[in-house]
């Protein structure tokens, strides 16, 4: 029995070792080098400089707010699904858009978009002037959002679903508002489903690059973006790297914050 | 101990709940709660009595008619804003909160203050022998001890009415009799109106002050545990509370009664001669005698030892089942003669109103029920 699991492990482990662990050594290593192959902390110093450090806030705050209007959008959605009778078929058609290509979900809103998209157009009807809604900070936030919202909302429909409806009439009786029943049970249960959804938008975010091309116009500079423009642009691999390390830590860290010890996954 | 007068606590005024024209659940339920007594709402799943509950707790609207707290009308009180509490059927605690914050919930939620919420919820929690598990999660905690939670959680708030949806059934057999035990005893130092809600006969009849039994969206027959066993109203009724002997029979005339081809004193009357009519005869009225001195002649079928009694199903010579409560023993495959005493014998009619079975129950009352 005992060497048939280990045996069983056999793959799973090479799989890690090959591309997860191999990986990030690589990264590390690649990070303590500079353009002309030697050993130096440059990479490091430079990282800690303003510059580096203004793109790591951006990075965050844009992160941020694509998981709180993405966290606000799917709860209320997710809530109503559970009340819906044809949940399941609701829910599928929600989770749909997910399959299709990132890409061409991104390429189709730069149409929309566009100084001659729809929306343009009907504001013309309205006598407004076309404007330019792509490459701003809205149109960037608007399509991420998108983007993340189905992953959102699917860890939240599941505990919501989970739940227990007398827990609600319980509150109610002893004399909870619809408010106070949300915010004192709902919610509270509901949370490991809300930690899950905040990983699966959160980390994503803070790494995105192509969007931010395509949809910002390169004005949004995000972690993401400085890791692919260090590697194919600069051609500096190091500092590539650098910033690759900095954003696994991070990750890891988000990671400890929003990890559900009861469950028992991975995270410590 | 108030003086609200002759109001009663809770009225049920022509109240009708239907969710669509098809699935009718209440038809034209009336009735009227004093304070501080313990009733409960008895009867088969789908009866309609956790609806009647649930109107009360006001997490369902009637359709028709109206409810009124002392004489207040509350059809579009929330719940949140009633005098009432609910003991819930799983008991749906917070999982996330442990015993202390489940009982201190509702006083939380009004705001009270945090040394008036401690002493409240430490007295409720001693008040159901929990002192020293505020600490204690819910998940720690054992089904009788949940129970407890539950009852102090709903008491901690000081409701006028206390409801308790079929809060027993979820215990094994032992724990359940003694929480009957406990919550007549706890209603008792209370003086709460306590509402309960069950399909177990016996519970009811153990803990009520007054029984309301349900069938279909009706109200069967109100009273007393007493009034019910001994007097039920109909076939349905004398069914579903304790055993019974149900056979159809003849009113010959008053306290003449004629069944299994034979002419028998009785103590009913206030039928019309000759009215066909359903007779019950309780097991444990049944007299193992002698064939020749029997009243029924009746042949022995199974014999089971039910630890007070034998449990004997015997069958008469017209193929008519009868169920014996005996203290003595019978031989299987025996014939056996059966005595029974003219009170014994409880005749209803088919299709009566109970203001009709009352009114007649009182002329031709045959004992002390009739009050």
């Amino acid at each position: 029995m005992q060497t048939r699991t280990r045996g069983s492990l056999i793959p799973y482990s090479l799989w890690i070792a090959v591309f997860v662990v191999a990986p990030i050594v690589l990264v590390i290593y690649y990070s303590l080098l500079d353009l002309n192959g030697n050993f130096t902390l440059d990479n490091y110093k430079n990282f800690f400089s303003s510059s580096y450090l203004t793109m790591t806030l951006t990075s965050f705050w844009y992160a941020f707010l694509i998981t709180l209007f993405t966290l606000l959008f799917a709860y209320p959605t997710a809530y109503l699904l559970t009340k819906t009778k044809h949940k399941q078929l609701w829910l599928i058609l929600i989770i749909v858009p997910s399959w299709i290509n990132l890409l061409l979900k991104t390429y189709a809103f730069i149409g929309i978009f566009g100084l001659y998209g729809p929306i343009n157009a009907f504001l013309e009807v309205f006598g407004f002037e076309p404007t330019q809604i792509l490459f701003t900070d809205f149109s960037f936030i608007f399509v991420a959002v998108y983007i993340f919202i189905p992953f959102m909302i699917l860890p939240i429909f599941n505990a919501l679903d989970k739940m227990d409806r007398s827990l609600v009439y319980a509150a109610r009786d002893l004399g909870a508002s619809s408010w106070t029943t949300f915010r004192r049970v709902i919610f509270p249960l509901t949370i490991d489903g809300v930690k899950s959804g905040i990983q699966v938008t959160f980390i994503p975010a803070l790494s995105l690059f192509m969007i931010t091309r395509l949809i910002a116009g390169n004005k949004v500079i995000t972690l993401g973006t400085a890791i692919e423009q260090q590697f194919l642009v600069a051609q500096n691999w190091g500092m590539g790297s650098t910033i690759a390390v900095f954003l696994i830590l991070i990750m890891v860290i988000s990671m400890l914050f929003t990890g559900n010890r009861t469950r028992g996954g991975r995270v410590r | 101990m108030k003086t609200m007068g002759q109001q009663p606590i809770i009225r049920f005024d022509n109240v009708s709940k239907s969710y669509d024209s098809d699935t009718v659940v209440l038809k034209n339920i009336q009735f009227s709660l004093e304070r501080g007594k313990f009733y409960t709402l008895l009867g088969p799943s789908g009866c309609g009595k956790t609806t009647i509950l649930r109107i009360i707790a006001g997490f369902e609207k009637p359709t028709s008619g109206d409810v009124l707290f002392d004489g207040k009308r509350m059809n579009d009180v929330p719940a949140n804003e009633r005098q009432v509490n609910t003991v819930f059927q799983n008991y749906a605690l917070f999982p996330h909160l442990n015993v202390f914050e489940n009982v201190a919930f509702g006083l939380r939620v009004k705001k009270r203050r945090e040394a008036e919420i401690r002493e409240r919820v430490s007295e409720a929690l001693r008040f159901v022998n929990l002192s020293g598990y505020e600490k204690r999660q819910i998940s720690e905690m054992s089904g009788g001890q949940l129970q407890r939670v539950a009852i102090a959680r709903a008491i901690v708030n000081d409701p006028d009415i206390i409801l308790l949806d079929e809060p027993l059934s979820a215990l094994d057999l032992k724990l359940r009799t003694e929480m009957q035990y406990e919550l007549r005893e706890l209603q008792q130092r209370l003086g709460k109106t306590f509402v309960f809600v069950t399909h177990d006969q016996e519970e009811a009849l153990a803990m009520s002050d007054e029984i309301f039994v349900l069938d279909d969206g009706m109200i069967q027959q109100s009273g007393t545990p007493v009034d019910i066993y001994d007097e039920p109203i109909n076939r349905f009724v004398a069914d579903f509370i304790g055993e019974s002997n149900i056979v159809e029979g003849t009113m010959i005339e008053d306290y003449k009664v004629k069944f299994n081809g034979k002419v028998f004193d009785c103590v009913d009357g206030g039928m019309k001669p000759n009215e066909k009519v359903d007779i019950v005869i309780r097991p444990e009225d049944l007299e193992i005698t002698a064939v020749d001195k029997g009243k029924l002649v009746v042949t022995v079928g199974t014999q089971l030892f039910r630890g007070v009694h034998y449990e004997l199903s015997t069958t008469d010579r017209d193929g008519n089942e009868w169920l014996v409560h005996s203290l003595k023993k019978a031989e299987v495959g025996m014939e056996i003669g059966l005595d029974f005493e003219p009170e014994a014998i409880h005749v209803m009619r088919l299709n009566e109103t109970e203001e009709e079975f009352d009114k007649r129950l009182e002329a031709y009352g045959d004992d002390e029920h009739a009050d």
